[in-house]
């Protein structure tokens, strides 16, 4: 692997194996951009206790609602807290939240929908009843009502938020198990004596593969708009860890005063994030799937 | 391998379909059995019944299929899936859908065997190669994927992973309809060639006549669920016993006869929910008589190696 390589190994093989989705045409393109957005997002994230000119909660580090200039670059808020720290620093707890909760979702989603459907039958019209239910309920109020019942935190945003999404996965992966399950390839599986478990995991979860990966980058961007709306409500995380939801949250208040800076770059870092995980969503469907790759 | 009053019905929400319906036969090792009939009939149901694997709602109701001195139809799932791909192998009508796009070709025969066999995948992975080369696809391609292979090729593919094992029944479920007439040429004379090398017992499901004089040893006929005549293929091609048969061959377009209009059977067959009384090809056959939709007949035999269900042939 790459471990046992030169040591610069190490630094170019991301690169070049990064480059080398521009010869995927443009799906590639699509996820590099997007790889490109979220991985300077978390890059930025990590580094911000380096980087960032002030202590993200430090009062009155200039002028109250000072417009952009070059000592604060993104301006300042109501409590004179420079805004580009906090921009710096506000993407952690959305970033962990999003994975934890695509983690969640995966992990009880995909093998519910993949079991249910194929084994079909009451199970099936029981789970889907259940999944349906959750399914038709608004999603940010659902999540806003597990939050309020679990408490604050990284973890209670994240399972608040997988409880809305598993439906997701769940109605996607069965919806496309019984599609596959009737494909003669299955049927023709079963013909050379295949076992269950091996029609399950060799034939049928690989093929639903593509559609979870979409949906999980879907689940990705959708994940931070909703740890951006929790925390914007009051339930994510708590006032004194810097979010841009908190931000976005404090900032709206001073928008009649023209204090458009305060939710503004907070706010675009939100877009980018949820846009950047859409383009590697996009792409990658496109790619992971054989019969769409060019050039082969 | 003997079929003996099998029964598959299909229970569906709006009654019950019996797409076999009393079916019973019997064919010899190394024999070729060409099952033809029209859309609909039960052919294909047949065919999934001996392998045991009719879908859902459908169900062998009574009947036995006695193949190598076993009655499959008391085998349990766990006995058949060791028969599957071993003993009684399927190749499928669309050889576009019947292999996994996610897995290379190579794979899917490495998966067959290392299914049945204990050997090292090393092993396998030289089998399959050998399978390759008979079956005439270039040893490089192992690694490509479906979609990169003809129809003519997976189908190809499939017949070589029917026969990858060794199987002494194949069942082919209209293995070249999918395809055109020079693929199919070829995908038969592959047939042909691979049966006598490996001396196997055929199934030859299609409604390509053409096809059944040409690879067949024996023909059944099908008409609505019931095996309406089984006889040797040659005195069946020239003197049809059933009505049905007869209209059969008829209908055969014949490429150096332009000026003669296509013949067709008028009607359909019955709706198989609710069965008429009486024969069932009665309603559209020109010789039909009074007792035709009174009772029903049985397949009887008639000249040795002859059966027939018609009552004009008593």
């Amino acid at each position: 692997m790459e471990e046992t390589e030169k040591p610069k190994g190490i630094l170019v093989w991301p690169i070049v194996k990064l480059a080398s989705l521009t010869k995927k045409g443009w799906p590639g393109w699509t996820v590099l951009i997007g790889l490109i957005i979220v991985i300077s997002i978390v890059i930025m994230t990590i580094l911000a206790p380096y980087i960032s000119p002030y202590d993200p909660n430090a009062l009155n580090t200039g002028p109250i609602f000072g417009p952009p200039c070059p000592a604060h670059p993104f301006g300042t808020n109501h409590l004179g807290q420079d805004m580009f720290s906090r921009v710096l620093w506000g993407g952690s707890t959305m970033l962990q939240v999003a994975l934890l909760s695509v983690l969640i979702c995966f992990a009880v989603g995909v093998p519910i929908g993949l079991f249910s459907s194929y084994i079909g039958g009451n199970l099936d019209k029981v789970i889907s009843l259940i999944m349906d239910s959750i399914y038709a309920f608004p999603g940010l109020i659902l999540a806003i009502a597990i939050a309020v019942m679990l408490g604050r935190g990284v973890v209670n945003m994240a399972l608040s938020i997988a409880v809305i999404y598993i439906p997701s996965y769940f109605r996607i992966v069965r919806s496309q198990v019984l599609t596959i399950k009737e494909m003669t390839y299955v049927e023709a599986a079963r013909a050379i004596g295949a076992k269950k478990r091996t029609i399950l995991a060799r034939y049928i979860l690989p093929n639903v593969i593509p559609s979870i990966v979409t949906v999980a980058t879907i689940n990705f961007a959708d994940a931070v708009l909703t740890a951006a709306g929790l925390t914007f409500l009051g339930w994510g995380v708590e006032v004194d860890v810097p979010d841009w939801g908190w931000d976005l949250y404090y900032g709206r208040q001073y928008l009649p005063s023209r204090a458009w800076w305060i939710i503004f770059f907070p706010g675009l870092m939100i877009i980018l994030l949820a846009l950047g995980f859409t383009f590697i969503g996009e792409g990658l469907s496109e790619i992971l799937n054989p019969r769409l790759r060019e050039g082969e | 391998m003997k079929v003996e009053k099998l029964r598959t019905y299909y229970f569906t929400r709006h009654g019950v379909v019996k797409a076999v319906d009393n079916v019973t036969f019997e064919i010899y090792k190394g024999e070729t059995l060409g099952l033809v009939g029209e859309s609909g009939c039960g052919k294909s149901t047949l065919g999934f019944s001996i392998i045991k694997l009719v879908p859902p709602p459908g169900r062998i109701v009574d009947g036995k299929i006695i193949f190598e001195g076993k009655n499959l139809v008391e085998a349990s799932e766990d006995e058949m899936r060791k028969i599957r791909g071993k003993k009684i192998a399927m190749v499928f009508q669309d050889p576009m859908t019947s292999l996994n796009p996610l897995m290379r070709i190579g794979d899917h025969i490495v998966e067959l065997i290392l299914t049945h066999e204990k050997v090292t995948k090393e092993k396998a992975l030289e089998k399959a190669e050998k399978l390759l080369d008979e079956l005439g696809i270039s040893r490089e391609r192992i690694n490509d994927y479906p979609h990169q292979f003809s129809g003519g090729m997976r189908q190809r593919v499939m017949i070589g992973l029917a026969l990858a094992l060794n199987p002494d029944l194949v069942i082919a479920d209209e293995p070249t309809t999918a395809l055109d007439v020079i693929v199919e040429a070829q995908i038969l004379n592959l047939m042909k060639k691979l049966k006598e090398n490996y001396n196997l017992t055929l199934i030859l499901i299609t409604h390509n006549i053409g096809i059944v004089a040409e690879m067949a040893d024996k023909i059944g006929v099908m008409y609505a669920g019931k095996l309406v005549e089984f006889s040797e293929s040659l005195p069946l091609f020239e003197n049809p016993l059933h009505p049905y048969t007869e209209a059969l061959l008829e209908a055969v377009p014949n490429i150096k006869l332009s000026e003669q209009t296509l013949k067709w059977i008028p009607g359909s067959p019955p709706n198989l929910l609710n069965p008429i009384k009486g024969c069932r090809f009665a309603p559209r056959c020109k010789y039909a008589k009074k007792i035709c939709s009174e009772k029903e007949p049985e397949l009887i035999e008639i000249e040795k190696g002859r059966f027939v269900a018609c009552h004009l042939r008593k």
